[in-house]
């Protein structure tokens, strides 16, 4: 079942056509990956997806539903998160205040939710709220066995734990569909391999990963399907082998043989 | 002089609630907004013209007054989102300066540079409480203070708080975790500006006279000042912040010395304390407050 699909979804800024007519989709439950060299359009796509740009043309489509050109808030609420390139914690908090920020918006009774006047009226509810809100902060935290570090500031984190814990972050709000951009971008081989393990683990909870990613051992090694980007267009999608010989992708990124 | 001192703690009490309200729009929400005098200025004068020409009693105004000031902050709010840092400065810096010259120049209802006088004192259960004698008074403003301190640290340790910080901190990362960031800009604001505006009306009820030339721009920046000495983010801060600025400003007349210093005084120390403070300990007084989750003894 496809769970997210484009429909040649266009980005450009000025004459650049950052994003050209590309048909993206996303199958649900596989870990789908998404490469291409540097400048391929790859984080461009995402922000599109995600409503932190506006598409100049095409549309988007979540569960059937257009999502095009949607506020970011409101496409999370939905069921998509995601992480960034360059890691965006939210720097001066605690390790769990920042899985709680998370959990803003799945927390208190429905029709309550998102109200401002309960925090003024009732000490009890919000009390209840906020012991709510830490438990699951606490359990996702759990899950990337981080507890420890949980009363320390995001920024004192070593730069291994902060990109797991971007990850922990978008997790707590319950995502059908998790965007991880670069998330092994400057890790060691160890701080790698501990990735994988966890993209794994987040695929078996049900939820849909897609991946940017340069490291070329871990696309290989853990996406089901794989799409490749260049200047802007689609350049091939397939199975990791069916790429990897694929002689286009290898011109995109070697260069043409000489004859 | 212990007189004067009360005088000291009632003024207090008035300029801590602005700086309460200081501290969500910019220690919590980070952004600068230079404008509390004016929204000071629209709930002192909604409680003047409101006793005076239509004889509300003054616990009628209060309410109006609040709104009011909250309506002027949705305002203000609105159409300034898009702006940041000193371009949000300048705005609210020009706002509040319209709100002053319009009082300045609206004589038919303001009764321009003139002023209102003659406002009712205020009454409570058929007592009257009575600026002149101050306790009465100083009681009522501190429990204006202890309810607004309560309901706003309540807050900032609610999610709202941490949705706030969070678009303080970064607004793509707080946009992509769900949070409307124009939402909660706009709460900050329109938060703000009614504990201002009932600041405004306290003003009004207390010096039983409004003149535009009390809602100078000066004032907006010694509520910054107070919550930035006392440390941003922090309410208990903001209010010890607020006691220090208020203590200095008149230490002059409290020491009896006002023949010996220069009024200008209080301007060379005030850029004094913040250059010092910059310099030793730029995250105020008592810094940010910080929340500790799951510990023992923490929240």
């Amino acid at each position: 079942m496809t769970i997210l699909e484009t429909e040649a979804l266009t980005r450009a800024y000025g004459g650049v056509v950052a994003v050209n007519k590309v048909d993206f989709s996303v199958e649900s439950g596989l870990i789908t990956g998404l490469i291409g060299p540097n400048g391929a359009g790859k984080t461009t796509l995402f922000n599109n997806m995600t409503g932190l740009d506006i598409p100049s043309g095409g549309k988007v489509f979540f569960n059937n539903k257009d999502i095009t050109g949607f506020p970011a808030h409101k496409i999370c609420r939905m069921g998509i998160a995601r992480t960034f390139q360059n890691i965006r914690l939210f720097k001066d908090l605690s390790v769990v205040e920042n899985v709680m920020i998370g959990r803003h918006f799945k927390t208190g009774p429905s029709e309550t939710k998102g109200r401002f006047v309960n925090a003024l009226h009732s000490y009890v509810y919000l009390k209840r709220e906020e012991q709510e809100i830490y438990e699951k902060a606490d359990s996702w935290l759990d899950f990337f066995d981080m507890g420890q570090f949980k009363n320390e500031l995001a920024k004192n984190l070593p730069y291994g734990k902060q990109r797991e814990l971007e990850i922990a972050r978008a997790l707590a709000t319950e995502p059908e569909l998790l965007f991880l951009d670069e998330p092994a971008a400057g890790m060691n081989p160890q701080e790698t391999e501990h990735l994988m393990s966890i993209i794994r683990k987040i695929r078996d909870l049900g939820i849909t990963v897609v991946l940017i990613e340069h490291d070329m051992k871990l696309v290989m090694n853990i996406c089901d399907t794989i799409t490749v980007l260049n200047y802007g267009q689609k350049l091939a999608e397939g199975t990791p082998r069916e790429i990897k010989h694929n002689p286009r992708v290898i011109e995109a990124y070697l260069g043409k043989e000489e004859a | 002089m212990f007189n004067f001192f009360l005088l000291i703690l009632i003024y207090t009490g008035i300029y801590a609630l602005m700086a309460i309200g200081q501290n969500i729009i910019t220690g919590y929400g980070g952004m600068l907004s230079l404008c509390q005098a004016g929204f000071f200025a629209i709930g002192s004068y909604a409680t003047a013209i409101l006793s005076v020409r239509f004889g509300w009693s003054f616990w009628a105004t209060l309410p109006v007054a609040a709104i009011i000031s909250a309506l002027f902050g949705l305002l203000i709010g609105l159409p300034t989102l898009r702006l940041k840092g000193d371009y949000l400065a300048i705005a609210t810096l020009g706002f509040g300066e319209i709100v002053r010259n319009i009082l300045n120049n609206w004589d038919s209802v303001t009764n321009g540079p003139m002023g209102i006088q003659k406002i009712p004192m205020p009454t409570l259960f058929g007592l009257t409480i009575n600026p002149y004698k101050k306790y009465a008074f100083l009681v009522m403003v501190i429990i204006f203070v202890i309810i607004a301190y309560i309901l706003f640290q309540r807050l900032a340790r609610s999610r709202m708080g941490r949705a706030l910080t969070a678009v303080r901190e970064d607004e793509i990362a707080a946009q992509s975790m769900g949070i409307n960031i124009t939402k909660y800009k706009v709460y900050a604001f329109v938060l703000g500006a009614s504990v201002a505006g009932i600041a405004g009306s306290l003003q009004a009820a207390f010096s039983l006279s409004v003149t535009p030339g009390t809602y100078t721009f000066m004032v907006s920046v010694m509520v910054l000042c107070m919550v930035v000495l006392g440390g941003m983010g922090n309410f208990k801060a903001a209010i010890l912040g607020t006691f220090i600025i208020q203590l200095i400003s008149y230490f002059p007349q409290l020491t009896g010395l006002s023949s010996v210093i220069p009024p200008q005084f209080k301007q060379i120390l005030f850029g004094l304390i913040l250059v010092v403070m910059m310099i030793w300990r730029p995250q105020g007084l008592l810094g940010r407050e910080e929340h500790t989750y799951g510990v023992k003894g923490g929240k």
